[in-house]
């Protein structure tokens, strides 16, 4: 849905970032939100109705961006800038919690 | 440790207030969610000063470098990547940061938390591919991101014009742009006076206007707007004059204006004031930017969207009222006076009143189907429905529905329940209150607060 | 005459009577306050519950079995009537117990419930059963066991009252919100009730206004003995279903999020404090640990109302017969009694025998009013 417009031109990604277990470039500035954007798929499903969403605001205030970053889920990924290797998986419908 | 002031929001008015705070010898932290100073306004402004995306951001973005920098040269402790998530009077902030909960203390509490866009309910408006064009404009600062595909603007103010100036600068494409605003009435003329005294905000919005439509399809008079799609937007649909139109879309950006962050005040019990221009409350706020509870202070667009230049001078205004307060800053009306803070201040709104009655807050029939509530998905129609055989009470539709009670507390909802309930019982909307506002302020783990220390000064 | 009946209250207990007044076809009206009253109907935690209850008030514990019983019919038609949902589940409720004394002293409470009574609803666990119950959770190191009462159930605390209120307007009472009322007074053949929009006037009037209601009935004779303590519940973000049946503090709800609570405090006032979330946090979590990654999304808090025995007040005044008083903190375990047999009693103008017990006169108070 987005691209970077650093993308296609001569210069590397930043970093690489995990995104459900494959490798995704990232660039600096970036947020985990901003990553949902332009990966296929990678959206949450709502809890209530399961159907697909994707981050809505940018900002902190929809909670549309909830992921697991790093192991810590219903994380706003719109608050949390990417850094070389970080894990991010979608967080789908209602959580499971660890046995 | 206890700061003497405890600043929430590193943009202009956070930062302007820190500056000048530390400058009189006081303890201040800022704490701020973002990883870097600027606001939303000046977002990455650090890492944006040179290059295509600097260059379509425009010279008011590349301002805010200046801010920046002296807050950076400040003795103000910064403390970014932090949330907070409670304020107890007295007063005792908790913060979270990197997955650990902390407790600070200060003796001042400046809240410098800015604006949030205006939700926009309508049907489809969850769909993937539906977002703000704040939010679009956020991606832009932090990481040059552009959308793809089939885009369209829809919404009404300057906000969607500049963005997508500054899209298309960056080689963006539109597919088109969809104006909500209705046509301009008399009482704009009215507003055009005082409005002179921005010549230069009057100007940059015409010359935005005029770029656009070289390059960009306006249709005017939207009415009806309609998201659809399997799973993700597919196609867009609206009224013009009473025809439907519809269109393929793979990315929608809506935008109806900000509105101030009132959580903060709200959940603190802080007297609101509803300003009916402008369709928001607002916390009621002193001369020195002093809410109703002692101690606590707003400067910036929490306090009334005012933008980042009336930001920065109201944070110098509480500034002063802060020192003041705790017995430094000398002769802090001698100074205002100085300052010229007022004037300023004036200046800096000229434009305000010429752009609420450009762009009214949208008073549109919501559609029964419409999701209110994105968190706990209630519907318009269940709103009305449960509200019929009620009072005009956002609580009680709380309590009945789900809706406001999800992650966000509200934030998307709240206004949209409160029209709803005013439209059903025919009172004017300013008489329907907003939800009450629980902490936490942002969703905490139960380790983190598990981790903290006993207090012993529990109630 | 504006109502066979006037019920002073909109909260969960005034909706309960009301609900089952309007089904035996009296003229019911009810009255709610101003929208920032206390309103403990709107803080409830949800169990519909008898284990550990009116332990030293026999009558009490027999109201709360009988309430409990009458629960699943009781929802069922109220569901019907009103229209809508309202979640329920009797599985069983358990007590967590986090130390040997804590089981110990657990044991000795249900063994005096249950020598008051013959019959044994409540067991002790130990862990291992425990663990066999709770397949989708690993309980913490802490934990020995708990009571388990095969009775306890418990509810969605706002279905049930939009429910209640739906279903008294469904069967052609009447709600009015925002209509506090500031005096009773008697007149011949009944009272006239006054509020700011009116006055109105009934044979028959019920005062359930929570901690409101000494303030209604005293003046009257009718003197209510009552006082208040706090509870803050906390609740998480929705999980996956973990907790098949609820927990003294701590449920898991149908959508899915997971109740905390509550405490007990001396307040008066519906704010809510870190140093109770800290404690209700630690707790949940030392019960079952994983817990600690699952946010919080809310605090709040509500009021008890409590007499001083903790068991309900029914009552009728002794000079202005026509006037009754029902007030209790179980709200939602008794509101299938409330609907079934106290407020058909009290339009009807007579308290059974068998809720004597729960007169005001046991406080020693009428007579020195």
């Amino acid at each position: 849905m987005f691209r970077s417009v650093l993308e296609g031109s001569a210069a590397a990604p930043d970093m690489m970032v995990v995104v459900n277990g494959v490798e995704t470039p990232a660039w600096n500035g970036e947020t985990v939100a901003s990553v949902l954007l332009r990966v296929p798929n990678a959206g949450r499903i709502s809890p209530v109705s399961g159907k697909p969403r994707l981050p809505y605001c940018q900002m902190g205030v929809c909670f549309d961006c909830l992921a697991v970053v790093d192991g810590i889920a219903s994380t706003q990924g719109c608050l949390v800038p990417v850094k070389p290797g970080m894990r991010i998986d979608i967080q789908r419908g209602p959580r499971e919690i660890a046995r | 440790m206890t700061y003497d002031v405890l600043i929430v929001g590193a943009g202009p008015a956070g930062m302007s207030a820190a500056v000048q705070l530390s400058r009189d010898g006081l303890a201040v932290a800022v704490v701020d969610e973002q990883p870097a100073p600027g606001g939303q306004i000046w977002r990455g402004v650090e890492r944006n000063m040179s290059g295509p995306v600097s260059r379509a951001l425009g010279a008011d973005y590349r301002k805010g470098l200046a801010l920046v920098e002296a807050f950076r040269a400040s003795k103000a402790e910064y403390m970014p990547e932090t949330q907070v998530w409670q304020i107890e009077e007295g007063w005792s902030v908790f913060l979270t940061s990197g997955g650990r909960a902390r407790r600070v203390s200060a003796r001042i509490v400046l809240l410098a938390t800015g604006a949030q866009e205006r939700p926009v309910p309508f049907p489809g408006w969850t769909l993937p591919g539906v977002m703000t064009v704040g939010a679009a404009q956020i991606l832009l600062k932090s990481g040059g991101m552009l959308p793809e595909g089939r885009v369209w603007i829809a919404g009404a103010g300057p906000l969607p014009l500049l963005y997508a100036t500054q899209a298309l600068d960056l080689g963006g494409r539109l597919a088109g742009y969809l104006d909500t605003a209705g046509r301009p009435g008399l009482a704009v003329l009215q507003k055009l006076p005082g409005a002179w005294r921005d010549l230069a905000g009057l100007a940059k919005g015409a010359g935005w206007l005029r770029a656009l439509r070289r390059k960009v399809d306006i249709v005017r008079d939207v009415k009806d707007l309609r998201a659809e799609g399997e799973g993700r937007l597919e196609h867009i649909e609206w009224s013009r004059h009473g025809k439907r139109q519809r269109v393929e879309a793979d990315v929608l950006l809506v935008h109806e204006g900000v509105v101030p962050r009132i959580h903060e005040t709200l959940a603190l019990g802080c007297a609101h004031d509803w300003r009916a221009g402008q369709g928001y409350f607002a916390p009621r706020l002193g001369r020195w930017g002093e809410a109703s509870r002692s101690g606590l202070f707003v400067a910036g667009d929490a306090g009334g969207i005012g933008g980042w230049s009336a930001a920065m001078v109201s944070g110098e205004i509480a500034a002063l009222g802060i020192a003041a307060r705790l017995g430094k800053g000398g002769d802090v009306e001698e100074r205002r006076r100085q300052a010229r803070l007022d004037d300023r201040r004036a200046r800096a709104l000229a434009l305000r009143p010429l752009l609420d009655a450009l762009y009214p807050p949208l008073r549109e029939r919501l559609p029964d189907e419409t999701i209110v509530c994105r968190c706990e998905e209630v519907t318009a129609g269940t709103i009305r429905a449960v509200t019929r055989t009620s009072v005009p009470d956002p609580n009680a539709v709380k309590a009945a529905t789900r809706c406001g009670m999800g992650p966000c507390q509200g934030r998307q909802c709240g206004y949209t329940v409160q029209a709803l309930l005013a439209e059903v019982h025919g009172v004017p909307v300013g008489s329907v209150a907003f939800f009450n506002i629980r902490p936490p302020l942002k969703p905490i783990t139960l380790a983190e607060i598990a981790s903290l220390e006993d207090m012993e000064t529990a109630g | 005459m504006d109502a066979d009946v006037i019920i002073i209250g909109a909260g969960v207990v005034g909706a309960a009577l009301a609900y089952g007044i309007a089904r035996k076809g009296h003229k019911v009206l009810v009255l709610d306050g101003k929208d920032r009253d206390l309103r403990a109907a709107r803080a409830n935690f949800g169990l519909v519950w008898v284990q550990g209850k009116g332990s030293g008030t026999p009558a009490y514990t027999d109201l709360t079995v009988q309430s409990s019983d009458l629960w699943p019919t009781f929802r069922q038609e109220l569901a019907e009537a009103a229209g809508s949902r309202v979640d329920y589940s009797r599985r069983g409720g358990l007590a967590f117990c986090l130390s040997e004394a804590d089981y110990k002293a657990r044991a000795a409470l249900i063994d005096r419930t249950h020598n008051q009574r013959t019959e044994g609803y409540t067991e002790m666990l130990e862990r291992p059963a425990l663990e066999r119950m709770l397949p989708a959770v690993t309980l913490g190191n802490e934990v020995v066991g708990a009571s388990y009462c095969k009775l306890d159930g418990h509810t969605n605390p706002l279905q049930l009252y939009a429910a209640l209120l739906g279903a008294v307007s469904a069967l052609g009472g009447q709600v009015r919100f925002r209509s506090p009322v500031t005096s009773i007074n008697p007149v011949p053949d009944g009272f006239q009730v006054d509020t700011p929009q009116g006055n109105i006037r009934a044979r028959r009037v019920i005062v359930a206004a929570g901690l409101a209601t000494p303030g209604l009935t005293d003046p009257l004779g009718l003197v209510v003995p009552l006082y208040a303590e706090r509870g803050q519940i906390l609740v998480t973000e929705r999980l996956a279903p973990m907790l098949p049946l609820p927990a003294s503090g701590l449920r898991q709800t149908a959508e899915g999020t997971v109740m905390i609570g509550a405490t007990n405090e001396k307040a008066f006032d519906t704010g809510v404090t870190m140093q109770s979330a800290i404690k209700l946090a630690r707790r949940a979590q030392r019960i079952i640990p994983a817990l600690g990654s699952v946010r919080l999304v809310r605090q709040w808090s509500g009021l008890r109302v409590l007499s001083p025995d903790k068991a309900p007040i029914y009552a009728e005044s002794t000079r202005h017969a026509g006037l009754f008083a029902a007030v209790c903190h179980s709200g939602v375990t008794l509101a299938a009694a409330h609907a079934a047999i106290v407020g058909p009693a009290m339009a009807e103008g007579r308290l059974p025998q068998n809720l004597a017990a729960f007169s005001n006169g046991r406080f020693n108070v009428q007579k020195c009013a």
